[in-house]
């Protein structure tokens, strides 16, 4: 990308080709989050069921891609930063399709939530999703741009996400044991918290595997796993 | 001035430093005055494939054809620096060229066959150094047959002409004629370039069962070849030496732009 | 011009072309078939055993053959062969693996080719003033040298060519293993050219075995029986000559069943230079 290009001019285009489906992907993905909190913010459940329908979308371009890379391994024979590339692509596609799983799962959930009593946790599942958001967009940004630094910093970034995660874990817990009228809805945002911490895991799986794009090896150090729920 | 060693690898399966069987030191080439190879150290290490990749005309199958003083046939060109195999300077004029030559044998790009039957050609090498019986000769050129993975197609017609053999049959030979005399180290100058995928495969797997007992040095201008066949490859480029590593490391992550740029098709 | 107009122009010029080519062959063929049927046909009359039983008669005789004459020429020929054949190998050899690119080999070659379309008259004379002269007679040597001069620079220009054809590889191969140039020489270049190098060995042998001039004043003729050659010595050219021009007409008889014989003999020879050329390979 930020290299002359190959002397097979079509192998540039494949290549290109690839990124585009991985930012459509990311795009939707990205999409597919926003408008599951929205219907959360709003209590729209037609919305809700346009998201589920919409993961269909995601699933079709994982499968795409897949079967570019494999076109790409066998009849290119990529090498070093190609094959990274092309490697990266494979994984990050996986990770983005998850992604979409997690996201038309809040959607289900919120249909279901909307359907009972507002409850003032509800407000902050809100704020656990911007977080995932934000950390989504710099990953996939990351991967875009070949920024491994700002992929590093998704990393970091997660960490903090893992800590909402925990705290609002504690909150729903205390309401659960308050009033147990709230434990049917407490669950479902508790999936849905959950579900937001996933997302983040997975987008620091693209920022690594970009880092691994740039420098032919994973990042070092430990990831910061920040989720003491299970502690 | 360049002065890269092999990188010996850390993360090679099961592979600890192996000792350097032949070694190049401050070696440049000459034709008349123009310097064709500046001033490179190479260590090749004992009983592994070494690969010698790069574009056209950047000296590597000049490279190669200095290590058995081919170069001694042409009186234009002479080598500066030494090459030491297991510590002795073989291209020093004192070192007898028939010693070297029996201890570094070469197969060409074209398979040349003599003009003369398939028996014959294997041991006419070995008879000129050693002075063997009818039998002896037999059991030499069996064994020679055999490590070229020749011997099953041809044991019923050793006595006819070595030019009916195909292509890749023809290259074999080369390469059990070569064998046949016991050397220490193989040089391969794009041996298979001029066969067909199926005798390209035939020698792949041939050179691989050959490193057990010797030390080979490979010149390909096939990149997936290289890969496939050497545990080091040194990539060399405008007649100077770049980057010798493990073969896996350079094919995944190779350290210099101009290696990555070549690999990967952006050259030029 | 239209592409339709030049196709057609192309096609008339194509068919000219190969109309003349096909009249030229035509010509030249027609000739040789005369040439050959008369040869034929009038040697073939007087064909018989006594040509190769008995000698050349005095003039007016009826009776005689060619005997003195065949076995001169044989002799003189194999004899050029044997001498001119080995120096013309052997400087071959020199030219196109000691001094192929140098300025030295450029020379010999240029000198070599002059040698090689040099009038055989002029060779003839050479050898007079350099054998004939000094020893003071007609001899078969002086005829068999003279006609050695000729084979030389087919011999040389040949095996030169033959070893160039040779790959370079096959050369470094052999020397790869760490036989010296001699040997590589001897054993391998000589193997793989040697099909080349016989067939230009015959061929000089078949142009040889008619050149006349050349004898005309070195080994002279001879009527008698002669195997001695330090004397004038019969051949089958200088006996045509001497009796084609003659009125006797036996002898013209005998001129005639020569000719077919030298022709026979140069047949047989191509046919043979052919064979061995695509048959030997080894």
């Amino acid at each position: 990308m930020n290299q002359q290009d190959h002397i097979v001019k079509s192998f540039d285009s494949e290549l290109s080709r690839l990124y585009g489906e991985i930012q459509q992907m990311g795009d939707l993905a990205m999409a597919q989050l926003n408008a599951a909190v929205d219907v959360l913010d709003r209590r729209d459940s037609n919305a809700a069921a346009r998201v589920v329908a919409n993961d269909d979308a995601i699933d079709i371009l994982e499968s795409r891609i897949s079967s570019d890379v494999l076109t790409l391994l066998a009849l290119r024979q990529p090498m070093a930063r190609d094959l990274r590339e092309v490697y990266a692509a494979l994984k990050i596609s996986a990770d983005i399709e998850r992604i979409g799983d997690y996201a038309s799962n809040v959607a289900k959930r919120s249909i279901v939530l909307n359907n009972s009593a507002a409850i003032p946790a509800t407000a902050r599942i809100g704020r656990l999703a911007k977080t995932a958001n934000l950390i989504l967009a710099d990953a996939l940004r990351a991967y875009q741009t070949s920024d491994a630094e700002l992929a590093l910093k998704v990393r970091d970034a997660d960490a903090e996400l893992d800590g909402q995660y925990t705290s609002y874990f504690r909150e729903l817990l205390t309401y659960m044991m308050e009033d147990p009228r709230t434990i049917g809805q407490c669950t479902h945002l508790l999936f849905m918290a959950k579900n937001m911490e996933r997302i983040g895991d997975h987008a620091t799986n693209i920022a690594e595997n970009t880092w691994f794009v740039v420098h032919g090896e994973m990042p070092e150090g430990e990831r910061l796993k920040n989720d003491h729920t299970a502690e | 001035m360049t002065s890269l060693h092999l990188d010996i690898p850390h993360t090679a399966a099961g592979d600890v430093k192996p000792p350097v069987k032949l070694s190049a030191k401050d070696l440049a080439f000459y034709y008349g005055d123009f310097k064709a190879i500046k001033e490179l150290n190479l260590d090749v290490p004992e009983n592994r494939v070494t690969a010698l990749i790069g574009p056209s005309g950047c000296g590597k199958s000049t490279l190669l054809r200095i290590f058995n003083r081919i170069y001694s046939l042409y009186p234009k060109q002479r080598a500066t620096g030494s090459v030491l195999l297991d510590g002795e300077n073989v291209i020093d004029p004192a070192y007898p060229l028939n010693r070297l030559r029996s201890k570094i044998g070469m197969v060409f790009q074209k398979p040349v066959p003599f003009p003369m039957s398939i028996y014959d050609n294997v041991s006419y090498g070995i008879s000129h150094y050693e002075n063997l019986s009818r039998s002896e000769m037999d059991v030499r050129v069996e064994q020679a047959l055999r490590e070229g993975a020749l011997w099953d197609e041809v044991k019923d017609k050793l006595k006819q002409s070595a030019l009916g053999l195909s292509g890749g049959q023809q290259q074999r030979l080369c390469i059990a004629r070569a064998v046949a005399l016991k050397p220490e180290v193989l040089l391969f100058d794009e041996p298979t370039s001029a066969l067909d995928p199926i005798a390209t495969g035939k020698i792949e797997q041939l050179i691989s069962e050959l490193k057990a007992h010797f030390t080979i040095l490979i010149v390909t201008h096939n990149m997936q070849q290289a890969a496939r066949v050497s545990d080091f490859t040194a990539f060399m480029y405008l007649v100077v030496l770049i980057d010798p590593a493990a073969t896996q490391t350079i094919f995944t992550k190779p350290v210099k732009k101009q290696t990555e740029d070549y690999i990967t098709g952006r050259f030029g | 011009m239209s592409a339709q107009s030049i196709y057609y122009r192309r096609k008339t010029i194509d068919y000219v072309a190969k109309t003349l080519a096909w009249l030229a062959t035509a010509f030249g063929l027609f000739f040789l078939t005369w040439i050959l049927w008369v040869t034929v046909s009038k040697g073939f009359n007087a064909f018989g055993l006594h040509l190769f039983t008995q000698m050349t008669p005095p003039p007016g005789e009826e009776s005689g053959g060619l005997l003195n004459a065949l076995v001169g020429s044989l002799m003189m020929c194999l004899l050029a062969v044997l001498m001119a054949a080995p120096i013309g190998i052997a400087a071959g050899t020199y030219l196109a693996e000691y001094v192929n690119h140098s300025w030295i080999g450029e020379t010999i070659r240029f000198v070599n080719d002059i040698l090689l379309s040099a009038p055989s008259i002029v060779l003839g004379l050479f050898v007079y003033t350099l054998v004939v002269e000094p020893l003071g007679g007609f001899s078969g040597w002086a005829g068999a040298i003279a006609l050695g001069f000729i084979v030389l620079p087919v011999v040389v220009r040949t095996t030169d060519e033959m070893i160039r054809l040779v790959p370079g590889q096959m050369r470094e191969a052999a020397l790869s293993l760490g036989i010296p140039q001699w040997k590589v020489n001897t054993q391998i270049l000589y193997r793989a050219a040697l099909p080349g190098i016989l067939t230009g060995i015959l061929l000089s042998l078949a142009r040889i075995s008619g050149e006349t001039a050349p004898l005309l004043f070195t080994a002279l003729n001879n009527q008698y029986w002669n195997t001695d050659l330090s004397k004038p010595m019969a051949s089958m050219p200088a006996v045509i000559f001497q009796f084609a021009m003659s009125p006797f007409e036996y002898w013209n008889q005998l001129a005639w069943a020569g000719a077919l014989i030298v022709t026979l003999f140069v047949l047989c020879i191509s046919i043979f230079a052919r064979i061995v050329l695509s048959r030997k390979k080894l």
